[in-house]
């Protein structure tokens, strides 16, 4: 299918262009009005992000409209990123070496191969059956055996969240659905749009309205109002856009639920990682944002549970 | 152009930025950047962060028995990073390495030296070496900067061929004081204090 010529596709970027510009605005008016110091800061960061979120919208919308290669490119090279920011974060010794050239240079490559060659069978279990194996007999040959036990399991975390989790979200362009055929490139849209407008929305509510912590000590930046609230809006968004996905209005708005608690769950474990490590943020890739990682947390989690829902019924 | 290339390659690979006091770049003396030393990269990377027109007339010391082993080392150090070769093992009046580095910073370039003297995986960087110390008393002119590189000991530890990629970060300090009549010990402990107190920012 070519993206560029779908009815449906068109509407849904024309929404997203909308949006951005609407946003922009706000932020603008938001930035003549605001006059307290603390107001301000608040500001400037959400222009950042909103900055942010033109180059990030151009870059997946650029990809996916390009096709499955460029899909899946994206997502590896997204992994690529995350995996480098959670490894830097992440203490390792010496004797993890080899086993981390291989998490990089070996794993993500085959990896992303059998996303982009559609071999289910063995994508879904390459990572957690045989690298996962893997890692820990490369790192006893390195023969360093202190905290072994918790190296090993740092390390296939690393690979497990940052390679295979999001790899589903790429994926999902390989499911076989009845009378959806050629058009799964829109379920992608789907999921992304859902899991980070959750975000947003979350964000956005948590601002207006936030009392309530919901993780005083994970995550003090989340409140019940804005988990509510985000939640309750983000799954009104998702049941809204069952015109692009084979689902009906009410299932859409199913999957949007799941997805945007498991997202939430992603952002909350992420979170509990930055706080043991002692770190705002996993790194300064993207402006307002933080790293590659901090923006695609909800993601890594909500991906794999929506494949899987959509594979079971749908396929 | 091999150069500009190499760099932004190595910056891609381990997203390394340099951050330094403001103002530290405008001064037009000669520099001394002194850092610790984990990794074969180090050079290369601080070499990167710099800003090009700095880069242009900054000059690594590096060790003429490694970098003169073989066609690729001996390219690599006389055409693309434009090293200056020192002696480590047998030191003579007639090669002694604080002199090459002296005409170096009398023509108004600077330099890149590890003062550890050779690469180690320690979390602390090891006691300084002298040079350092003849180096600044022979050349009162140079500023002499403290620099703390992050993360390129699990980059490519030593011993390692293969790189892995993780975020660096090249921290660069002011320049330090020059104090009267200092001894050479007192000095390079002070030195490598300013290096360390680097580490964290």
């Amino acid at each position: 299918m070519n993206l560029l010529l779908d009815r449906e596709a068109g509407w849904f970027f024309g929404g997203v262009l909308g949006l951005l510009v609407v946003a922009s605005l706000v932020g603008a008016v938001l930035a003549k009005t605001t006059r307290s110091e603390p107001g301000q800061a608040v500001v400037r960061n959400l222009n950042a992000r909103i900055r942010a979120w033109w180059f990030m919208a151009a870059f997946f919308g650029a990809a996916v409209a390009a096709g499955h290669g460029a899909s899946v490119l994206l997502f590896a090279a997204m992994s690529f990123l995350a995996l480098r920011e959670f490894v830097t974060l992440t203490p390792t010794r010496r004797g993890d070496h080899r086993a981390l050239f291989w998490a990089f240079f070996i794993i993500l490559p085959v990896h992303y191969l059998l996303v982009w060659k559609h071999w289910y069978g063995f994508f879904s279990i390459f990572i957690p059956v045989y690298a996962c194996l893997w890692i820990p007999i490369r790192a006893a040959m390195a023969g360093e055996t202190e905290d072994f036990l918790g190296r090993t399991a740092r390390v296939q975390w690393a690979i497990l969240v940052c390679i295979y989790f999001v790899s589903y979200a790429p994926a999902l362009l390989t499911l076989q659905i009845p009378g959806y055929g050629g058009e799964n490139a829109k379920l992608l849209l789907f999921l992304v749009c859902v899991v980070q407008m959750s975000d947003v929305l979350q964000y956005c509510w948590g601002k207006l309205l936030g009392r309530h912590k919901i993780a005083p000590r994970v995550s003090p930046s989340k409140t019940v109002e804005g988990f509510v609230g985000g939640i309750a809006s983000a799954v009104g968004l998702g049941a809204g856009l069952w015109w692009i996905t084979p689902f009906t209005p009410l299932q859409a708005a199913g999957m949007a639920l799941a997805i945007c608690l498991m997202g939430f769950s992603g952002g909350l474990v992420m979170s509990a990682i930055k706080r043991d490590r002692g770190v705002k943020d996993f790194g300064t890739l993207i402006e307002g944002h933080g790293g590659m990682l901090d923006r695609i947390d909800s993601l890594c989690f909500a991906a794999p549970l929506f494949f899987h829902l959509t594979r079971y019924f749908f396929t | 152009m091999i150069a500009s290339l190499l760099t932004s390659l190595v910056r891609l690979f381990t997203g390394a930025r340099g951050r330094w006091p403001e103002g530290l770049f405008v001064t037009p003396r000669p520099r001394v950047y002194f850092a610790n030393h984990t990794s074969n990269l180090d050079f290369v990377v601080l070499w990167s962060v710099l800003p090009p027109t700095v880069r242009q007339r900054t000059r690594a010391a590096a060790a003429r028995d490694y970098w003169t082993g073989g066609p690729v080392r001996r390219w690599l150090a006389s055409s693309v990073f434009n090293v200056v070769l020192i002696e480590r093992k047998q030191v003579t009046r007639a090669n002694n390495p604080i002199r090459d580095l002296g005409a170096v910073l009398e023509w108004g370039d600077s330099i890149i030296l590890f003062p550890e003297g050779g690469r180690f995986s320690e979390p602390e960087p090891m006691p300084f070496k002298s040079g350092l110390f003849h180096l600044a008393q022979e050349h009162p002119n140079a500023d002499l900067v403290p620099v703390w590189i992050d993360n390129l000991n699990r980059v490519l530890p030593k011993g390692e061929l293969l790189a892995i990629p993780l975020i660096c970060s090249v921290t660069f300090g002011t320049p330090l004081l020059r104090l009267d009549g200092e001894t050479k010990d007192a000095f390079a402990d002070r030195a490598r204090a300013a290096v360390i107190a680097l580490r964290g920012h």
